[in-house]
């Protein structure tokens, strides 16, 4: 009761202030014209459907890739040391490189290469690009994941006759997988933001839909249109990921509405 | 001992085994033969190298030098396959160590299906079979998490069990349980022992020991320092040594 009429009091406030700050005629008719909003909705809508796609293919791609990176960084003994060695530079060189940096290094430059067989589609290369910086981080949430997993399970597994390799697909890796469900929840949520930036490749998202609606008449209400979409795709999967850490018992304040 | 046929193989002999930490030299040349359907109970201060000792037998350590055989094969040779070796062997920790991910009948044919090939309906039936044997049947689909600390343990030896091991090695299996559980798992080891089960165990309670030792061992020094009956080892030790141990365990 309190925090509802709390929450509406507040709201009330801010809402008075922007209603009758001296722009808001103006800005009103630039960014929440409802007529343009009609009218880019189609497109925006296509354009959203477009990074739901990619966010879908990518994620996947993303935990194949990061949970292998992950594994070749946990293998013990001096002959997997390439392995490991492989694994840390690439982690350590796309967890430095800002994405944006990636997007147009693949993006522009990948496709001049004309590489026979691989598509020169910007689609293409900006979502290797999603994959190869996402995965980086990907991999080191599994690590953790993996490394909290006591010495002690390993030992029991082996000491059954299992080999390496059963050890980590039958003990290791379900329990570290398990523990960090929420963490990969809430890197998911952000690759479906950062699908969006794709659009710097041309390749027309939800963004890129918006700001072609925008160039015909200077009206920004399409931007608040595609804004709009991605929360609404947002809210769902942060209430998701909040219910499946409860489940797990990450109790605590933060998350709980 | 004379019990034991002279001319069969030990199932299992330590020679000269030696394995140091860094600088802290934790066994110093051991000898030790353990024969089928002897029950050797180690005993020693903390820190003289029991668990090092059971880890190296299981090959969760490398020896730095010495040999282990088990029923006469060298398992020390570095060519050896680790795996097919430890599944001869039966282990059961002091902290259990169950799967908490898996319910308790797939933690224990977990290791029949994927190491040793059983079908899954035969290993499930094993299982429960093995599972009715340490008194838990009701408990197969629960989770380790809601067991009490003796019926983990009694999961843990039944999922070693299963397997048929030729040698169970325990490392103080009683030590992380309240008095009142300890009572179920070692009936358990006794009723292990009277079927003729090889065991070689640690443990702080002399008690036990004396119960179910054919050998007692006192290491100290990184050797096997005193080794006998346990009335003659528990009750009238030689060594003076064994005798100072003793009198800080009875205090
Ligand atoms: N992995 C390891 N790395 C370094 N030192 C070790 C390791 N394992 C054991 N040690 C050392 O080896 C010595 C013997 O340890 P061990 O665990 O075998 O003793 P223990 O007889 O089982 O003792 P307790 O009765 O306390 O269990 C100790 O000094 C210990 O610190
Ligand atoms: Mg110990």
């Amino acid at each position: 009761m309190v925090s509802a009429a709390s929450t509406v009091l507040l709201l009330g406030v801010v809402v008075a202030l922007v209603v009758t700050s001296p722009g808001w005629p103006r800005v009103r008719e630039t960014f929440l014209d409802p007529h343009k909003a009609v009218e880019a909705f189609p497109a925006v809508l296509e354009g959203l459907w477009l990074n739901i796609r990619v966010m879908l293919v990518c994620g996947v791609l993303i935990a194949v890739v990061g949970l292998t990176l992950a594994v070749m960084r946990t293998v013990r003994g001096p002959v997997a040391f390439p392995l490991r060695l492989f694994a840390t530079a690439y982690v350590d060189l796309f967890r430095g490189l800002p994405l944006l940096l990636v997007l147009f290094v693949l993006g522009f430059g990948a496709p001049a290469l004309r590489l026979s067989g691989l598509p020169s589609s910007a689609l293409f290369w900006g979502s290797c690009a999603l994959v190869l910086s996402y995965s980086a981080y990907v991999a080191e949430v599994f690590r953790a994941g993996i490394e909290s997993v006591h010495p002690s399970q390993r030992a029991a597994a082996r000491s059954l006759g299992l080999s390496y390799g059963q050890t980590m697909r039958h003990v290791v890796l379900p329990q570290a997988v398990r523990r960090v469900v929420p963490a990969l929840m809430n890197d998911l949520v952000s690759l479906q933001k950062d699908s969006g930036l794709i659009a710097v490749l041309g390749v027309i998202d939800a963004i890129r839909a918006a700001q072609i609606e925008t160039a015909l008449d200077f009206n920004f209400t399409p931007y608040v249109v595609a804004g709009a979409l991605f929360v609404c795709l947002t809210i769902p999967m942060a209430r998701f990921t909040d219910h499946v850490a409860r489940k797990q018992g990450f109790h605590g304040a933060g998350g709980h509405l | 001992m004379s019990l034991h046929a002279a001319g069969r193989e030990p199932v299992l002999r330590l020679e000269g085994v030696r394995k140091s930490f860094g600088d802290t030299e934790v066994l110093r040349g051991l000898d030790l033969t353990v024969h089928e359907g002897q029950v050797v109970v180690l005993i020693g201060a903390s820190g003289s190298g029991k668990s090092t000792l059971l880890r190296c037998v299981n090959l969760l350590e490398v020896v730095d030098d010495g040999r282990i055989t088990l029923e006469g094969d060298d398992v020390t040779d570095p060519r050896v396959d680790a795996d097919a070796v430890r599944a001869r062997m039966g282990v059961v920790f002091q902290a259990y160590n169950l799967f908490p991910h898996l319910s308790v009948l797939d933690n224990i044919t977990l290791a029949p299906v994927r190491v040793h090939k059983v079908p899954k309906a035969e290993a499930t039936e094993r299982a429960m079979a093995m599972l009715e044997r340490v008194g838990l049947p009701e408990k197969a689909s629960a989770r380790p998490d809601d067991l009490s600390g003796g019926q983990q343990q009694r999961v843990a030896i039944a999922r070693a069990l299963v397997n048929q091991p030729r040698l169970m090695l325990l490392d103080e299996v009683t030590s992380a349980l309240d008095p009142e559980l300890v009572g179920e798992v070692l009936d358990l080891l006794r009723e292990l022992k009277d079927e003729g089960m090889t065991m070689v165990l640690n443990t702080h309670e002399m008690g036990f020991a004396r119960q179910v030792a054919d050998t007692v061992c006192f290491l100290h020094g990184g050797v096997v320092h005193e080794q006998g009956p346990p009335a003659q080892v528990l009750d009238d030790p030689r060594q003076e040594r064994t005798r100072r141990f003793l009198a800080r365990v009875h205090a």
